[in-house]
């Protein structure tokens, strides 16, 4: 251990619970006084859940938050503030339309006769900011910085209140290459004050560029936490998707073989600044999987091939024929489907029965007129409830009160009901219970079997080995690798995904 | 069926209802006398439906644009426009069918306008039928050149102050209306798509409907609705007043959806049920007028009956009311259970 230091803030045996879903479990995390530490994990790893409760947003249900080793309870983010942890969040958290000095100082402004002393205000905001490298007129509104700015003096307010950790949650999220340099270089400066710094990111370039330790939550579990000189990308992408990967090589299913004719092309598919030109040969009954880290372009590649954004080059051949996809719509008439990863915003109709949520899609292609009776929606939504096993009282409850399992069963139904014979599903598995997740995965084999085309994002490794046929890799909004056969394995994707990229600097992409 | 038309009735803007009917009965022994004259009814129950009849025609095209989380300030002024259009050409000799067709369609017009705004340039609703409902008036003083404009079309003044078997017109339209667009909304898709539009936009682009097309078609039909309404408001008077006709009728009508049961946030709505808001909001002015109370008061009246039927209506008072009752009704509960385990002993025993 090289951390003789004493940690400034620590959590020992950290656990919170939202009802049934454990967030946390027996969390132990330090932040050592000039150091750099990577806080890593996919979406629903518990990042967030474990920032809240440093920062006092959240109170946990067991273990405890020391500040400088003395146990402390925060009610509020205040409190927090108070004892020196401040947080920059990803959007920045400012007043656009107020001036630099004002950003800085509100709420504390130096005061004359009782009055704002403008004076001290701007001479002190300049002094800070001299600090930051940063020469411009604090007069100005915020508003007219570029994002980068904003995101430094964020940072230089949240330095100011408090002054002992710094948490930056994706702070490099909107920011360009150029950017960024100059946001490492305003970090390294924190760090050399003896700061203790705790950086969110999924870039993982970004990780080796400027930390010193890495911890990586996966699952609400703590999977490591290690001096970075320990680690390679190879290790930290195995920890951020895999499991023991050792103990999963019988996963590696060889389902290869039965792959049916070829459904559908995209040829050189792909949106300038979004998804680089991907090809991909789809067939019937086979299982593309599709994995790479957060931010990797995956989402994105589903969204083209869906219509949700359009593409602006290559072409896609299906029954023989050039087609265009320009909206959902499209997509849907050509016979596709799509479950989004994020349920609730883009799936549901929460206040709606689960009758009604299931057959809409149906409905939505027949058009306005062409009217489901409701014997045939019962009829309809009855047999999926039966043959997905969606659990609810009745087909009448609206779909919210459902667990998220239920509602993602039903979101399938959906789409089944439209006989689709391509369909997307991103994280179908993300933040459903054990016995559900079995069963969707299940339920994609059995697709498969009867001959439907899917492609299945997903962050879980295990689960994507054991149902592809073909396993897509992504990184840096770039297909970088399609894996055949032995190929499919838990270890393979790790080593693919953590390849050195080349020249080109993940963040700037194909900017138009 | 029964039991859910049951149900219905016993929603508390029925209970609503009554109680400003009996109220006014009270401040007015008359009210509920109706009376047969000259081929139609008469009475105090009769002019509630009468007058209520604009903002309960405004009321059924305003459910299905709150329904898609819209909201249309227009109809006020397209009233206005549409009883311009109807007066002056009324005044040309014009056909009725040619008098009716020019005001509904400069209606929905209109109505197509605001919904090309909210649904195809992404503009705010509120924003967005604002300016229909600034330009509108000054579209209706263009129209009627600034004056008030009389007529004595009888075919035109029939529509306003006409009846048919025995009801005023305006009632029968208003009737007519909201069975239609009832019918149009629940034994079609269009409906649910309307409420799949309200309960979550995103999801329903994801799900393939074509949401621009069908909010442009809801807020035509508020246009069309305000039209008729503007028809009907025009026609009454014999006269189109660019200035004053259907003036803050739209919160009116708004109003009359909220006391509906549709919430401003968008999702499940109920035309007929908005409709009976109409009449309740029309039922109480017309009891602070044959009260004999100043006038003064009629606003404050109306006020403070609408925050108690929204009071009663809102989701958390209804909770609180809910687990009141849990409290009160623990031991009848307990009691409840334990007479049922013993029916289940008994039962057995009856068998052998």
């Amino acid at each position: 251990m090289t951390s003789s230091q004493q940690a400034v803030l620590a959590a020992t045996a950290i656990t919170k619970t939202f009802g049934a879903h454990v967030a946390l479990q027996n969390i132990d995390i330090a932040f050592r006084p000039g150091e750099v530490h990577a806080l890593l994990g996919e979406n629903g790893a518990g990042k967030s859940t474990l920032i809240k409760i440093l920062t006092g947003a959240y109170t946990p249900d067991s273990g405890t938050v020391l500040v400088d080793g003395t146990p402390m309870s925060f009610a509020t983010p205040l409190q927090a503030q108070a004892a020196g942890i401040g947080t920059v969040y990803q959007e920045v958290n400012l007043l656009a339309n107020m001036t630099v000095a004002d950003n800085l100082f509100i709420g504390r402004q130096p005061r004359r006769f009782g009055l704002v002393d403008q004076r001290t205000m701007a001479r002190d905001a300049r002094r800070i900011l001299a600090g930051y490298g940063l020469d411009i007129d604090v007069h100005a509104e915020l508003s007219t910085f570029s994002v980068a700015v904003q995101q430094i003096i964020a940072i230089a307010r949240a330095v100011e209140l408090s002054g002992k950790v710094l948490i930056l949650d994706e702070p490099t999220a909107s920011l360009d290459r150029s950017e960024v340099l100059k946001l490492f270089e305003v970090i390294r400066v924190l760090k050399a004050r003896g700061l203790a710094i705790v950086f969110i990111t999924h870039f993982l370039d970004q990780v080796f560029e400027l930390c010193d330790h890495a911890t990586v939550l996966r699952n609400g579990r703590l999977v490591g936490s290690q001096p970075i000189d320990d680690l390679n990308r190879t290790t930290l992408v195995r920890m951020m998707l895999g499991k023991d990967l050792s103990l999963h090589e019988d996963a590696v299913a060889g389902i290869e073989a039965e792959v049916g004719e070829s459904l559908m092309q995209f040829s050189a598919y792909g949106l300038g600044g979004k998804v680089q030109p991907f090809t991909l040969n789809i067939h019937k009954g086979e299982v593309i999987g599709v994995a790479g880290l957060l931010g990797s372009g995956r989402t994105e590649m589903a969204r083209l091939m869906f219509g949700i954004d359009t593409a602006d080059q290559g072409e896609l051949i299906l029954d023989g024929k050039s087609r265009k996809i320009r909206s959902p719509r499209d997509a849907i008439d050509l016979g596709f489907g799509f479950c989004p990863e994020d349920r609730k915003a883009d799936g549901i109709f929460g206040d709606l029965s689960v009758r009604e949520n299931i057959i809409i899609a149906m409905q939505a292609k027949l058009g306005w007129f062409r009217t489901l009776s409701r014997d045939e929606q019962m009829e309809i939504a009855g047999h999926f409830i039966e043959a997905l096993d969606i659990r609810t009282a009745s087909a009448e409850l609206p779909i919210k009160l459902l667990s998220g399992g239920n509602q993602q069963k039903a979101i399938l139904a959906r789409w089944l009901a439209t006989d689709p014979r391509f369909l997307i599903l991103d994280e179908p598995t993300r933040g459903i219970d054990v016995g559900a997740h079995a069963e969707i995965v299940r339920m994609i084999s059995r697709l498969r079997e009867d001959g439907l085309a899917l492609i299945v994002i997903s962050s879980e490794l295990d689960e994507v080995v054991s149902y592809s046929s073909r396993i897509v890799v992504m990184r840096d909004r770039a297909m970088v690798a399609e894996l055949h056969g032995a190929d499919i394995a838990p270890d393979v994707i790790v080593q693919t995904i953590a390849a050195q990229p080349t020249s080109s600097a993940p963040f700037e992409g194909a900017a138009p | 069926m029964k039991i859910r038309l049951g149900s219905a009735f016993m929603k508390p803007q029925f209970a609503a209802l009554l109680a400003v009917l009996l109220l006014n009965w009270l401040v007015f022994p008359g009210f509920f006398d109706i009376a047969w004259r000259d081929g139609r009814l008469f009475g105090s129950l009769i002019d509630v439906l009468n007058r209520g009849a604009p903002v309960a025609i405004l009321a059924v095209g305003m459910t299905a644009i709150i329904a898609t989380r819209g909201v249309d300030l227009s109809v006020g002024a397209v009233m206005a426009v549409a009883g311009a259009v109807a007066a002056t050409c009324a005044v040309a000799g014009q056909p009725l069918i040619v008098t009716l067709a020019a005001a509904l369609g400069i209606g929905l017009a209109c109505g197509l306008w605001n919904g090309l705004l909210v649904a195809y340039l992404g503009i705010q609703p509120f924003v967005a039928t604002l300016v229909l409902m600034v330009a509108g008036r000054g579209l209706a003083q263009l129209v009627t050149s600034g004056t008030i404009v009389t007529f004595s079309d009888p075919a035109l003044v029939f529509v306003g102050t006409g009846s048919l078997f025995g009801f005023p017109m305006p009632v029968v339209i208003a009737l007519v209306l909201m069975l239609a667009a009832h019918a149009l909304m629940r034994r079609t898709a269009i409906g649910l798509f309307i409420e799949a539009i309200g309960t979550n936009l995103s999801a329903a682009n994801y799900t393939g409907l074509r949401s621009r097309s069908l909010i442009l078609a809801v807020y035509g039909f508020g246009g069309l609705c305000a039209a008729i309404a503007g028809t009907i408001a025009a026609a009454d008077i014999r006269g189109a007043d660019a200035n004053n006709a259907g003036l803050w009728l739209e919160l009116d009508a708004i109003l009359a959806v909220v006391i509906g049961g549709t919430s401003l946030l968008g999702g499940r709505f109920s035309i007929p049920m908005s409709v009976l808001g109409a009449v309740i909001i029309q039922a109480m002015n017309t009891g602070i007028l044959v009260s004999g109370l100043p006038p003064e008061f009629n606003l404050i009246v109306k006020a403070s009956v609408i925050i108690v039927i929204l009071i009663l209506q809102s989701d958390r008072v209804g909770e609180l009311v809910a687990g009141w009752k849990r409290r009160s009704t623990v031991l009848p509960q307990a009691d409840q259970a334990k007479s049922k385990t013993q029916v289940n002993i008994q039962a057995p025993e009856k068998m052998g």
